[in-house]
């Protein structure tokens, strides 16, 4: 007994950075939409980047601690409240026994995360605690959580009376916007893209359609014109790809896509990037801005060094609170 | 004539994909699963995994760490590509022996397949003909994807080569065996679906908590048969 789900909010899941290793047998990484968000408030935490995180959507849910932890929010900026009391994203805060953290509006950004100091107690499937919707498993028994799960915590935390922690400095976070311009790289099929297409590619806004889930987000445009629409013969996608449908729409595939896919591959959204793309939801838009690998593998060397830097930090404070 | 094959381009910043070609075909196929296996027998610092498909192989990768152990390269995407081509010009004297044949058992019944009797429309064949006809190959499994332990697998006779429906189903029930073009798969899971289904079978194709949950690889054999 521990966090007590007392509403499930609307889609409600334990994740983590993902499942690696098993690609080739179908197969997905899946784990957080938004990696930085559930690294960087693990890292506040003191916790291995790795543990489970829940990630939460909108209408969001509400806990109730029946043991006291440390814990921190960070991603989409729901308004959370700790009985009542406004609490800040990216700052570690005390959940003491008896309390309930719920969420009271949609400020900004569709994902948010929960991490707890020393993590919960969830069993892994094939090294990963993250939860497999399509595969019914991973998680909370491969399910959303739903209202009267309990997730166990690792460790409990001391009572303590005098809690102080400060938040993550800004500039360690992802540069979020309602209207994000997504740095991407030219996928194998990009010189196929008529020479047109290929400016309206970095020239136009692009909405995120209804039709978009964990998965992968449908844009819509004016169309993307290639001189080859047709299918190629199905090769390893990732988390990014950016594809061409049949019908000149671009499809961005997300944390739960597929481990193959036979569209064309125009281009890919670098790492560093993601974040900001795994934060809008319909009716969002977005501008692409394109680079080269090199550039892309700089700008995911210096998140890195970034966040190392930020480590040492994060260290530091969490040997207050033993 | 020289080729453009293989081919290796970034797939994203942090995995790159070779490509041996753009059809599908047994010795690219094989290409692939070749170089899949050697990037498992040789793990690189910074290696993740290796996925191979149709006549691709994917490698993922660390970029920080390959970084730091590649001081030399200018990039992780070159200093993967290098180790990728030197793979490729091994000689390949670690051949494994042929796979084994796998024998999956599957009902024709109407309740299972739910699209024979469009198949026979479309293709002029009788549902028995069309049975017979899928029998009595033997298949490749060319990759998995889509579904965890969802192989594609080939060839499908010419003459029962239906396209994919119009208009996917949305639940195709776990085990439905179905034809899309020359390739043939079974549904591992309940999923959305856009195959024809010529039948069902009960053999579990993915178990979650086995050692190795997708019941086929790429390069098994396959025959199926009627259930009795």
């Amino acid at each position: 007994m521990s966090l007590r789900v007392q509403k499930p909010g609307i889609l409600t899941t334990i994740q983590d950075l993902g499942r690696t290793g098993y690609r080739q047998f179908g197969v997905n990484p899946g784990g957080a939409m938004d990696i930085a968000a559930a690294r960087i408030i693990n890292i506040l935490l003191d916790n291995d980047e790795c543990l489970a995180t829940i990630e939460m959507h909108f209408p969001a849910p509400q806990f109730l601690f029946e043991k006291t932890a440390i814990c921190a929010i960070g991603g989409a900026d729901f308004g959370p409240e700790l009985d009542g009391r406004e609490i800040e994203n990216w700052r570690p805060f005390l959940a003491t026994k008896g309390s309930t953290l719920k969420f009271t509006g949609k400020n900004f950004g569709h994902r948010a995360y929960l991490a707890l100091r020393g993590g919960f107690r969830i069993e892994k499937w094939l090294g990963s605690a993250g939860t497999n919707l399509a595969a019914h498993i991973g998680g909370a028994g491969g399910r959303k959580l739903t209202a009267g799960d309990s997730i166990r915590f690792a460790r409990q935390a001391r009572q303590q009376v005098n809690f102080y922690a400060s938040g993550a400095a800004s500039s360690v976070l992802p540069f979020y916007s309602r209207f994000p311009t997504v740095r991407f790289i030219p996928g194998a099929e990009f010189a196929s893209v008529r020479k047109r297409s290929r400016s309206l590619l970095t020239k136009q806004n692009f909405y995120i359609s209804n039709n978009s889930n964990r998965m992968g987000f449908r844009l819509s445009a004016e169309p993307i014109i290639s001189s080859r629409r047709t299918e190629i013969v199905s090769s390893a996608v990732t988390f990014g790809t950016i594809q061409l449908l049949p019908d000149g729409q671009l499809i961005v595939l997300m944390a739960d896509h597929q481990t193959t896919g036979g569209y064309p591959r125009i281009g890919h959204v670098i790492s560093r990037d993601l974040p900001l793309i795994a934060q809008l939801g319909p009716g969002d838009k977005v501008a692409f801005h394109q680079i080269d690998q090199l550039e892309a593998e700089r700008l995911a060397l210096e998140f890195e060094r970034e966040l190392s830097f930020f480590r040492v930090g994060c260290r530091f404070q969490a040997l207050e609170w033993n | 004539m020289t080729s453009q094959y293989p081919r290796i381009f970034p797939l994203g910043d942090s995995a790159l994909t070779v490509e041996f070609g753009s059809e599908i075909s047994k010795r690219m196929n094989e290409q692939a699963i070749a170089l899949s296996r050697r990037f498992e027998e040789n793990i690189f610092p910074g290696f993740i995994e290796s996925v191979p498909a149709y006549a691709s192989t994917t490698v993922f990768f660390d970029i920080k760490t390959v970084r730091h152990h590649f001081a030399d390269t200018a990039s992780a995407f070159e200093a993967v590509s290098e180790i990728a081509r030197n793979l490729i010009s091994q000689p390949d004297e670690t051949a494994e022996p042929p796979n084994g044949l796998i024998e999956i058992p599957v009902s024709f019944d109407a309740a299972s397949a739910l699209d024979l009797t469009a198949v026979s429309d479309t293709t002029g064949l009788s549902p028995e003909h069309i049975i017979d006809t899928f029998l009595e190959r033997t298949y490749r499994v060319f990759m998995i994807g889509f579904l965890p332990g969802f192989a594609y697998m080939g060839e499908v006779a010419k003459r029962i080569a239906v396209p994919r429906k119009d208009s996917p189903r949305l639940r195709v029930p776990k085990g439905s065996v179905g034809i899309a073009g020359r390739q043939t798969g079974i549904y591992s899971l309940e999923s959305p679906g856009g195959w024809p289904i010529i039948g069902r079978t009960d053999v579990d194709m993915f178990t979650p908590l086995a050692e190795s949950p997708s019941l086929l690889k790429p390069g098994d054999a396959v025959r199926f048969l009627r259930a009795k």
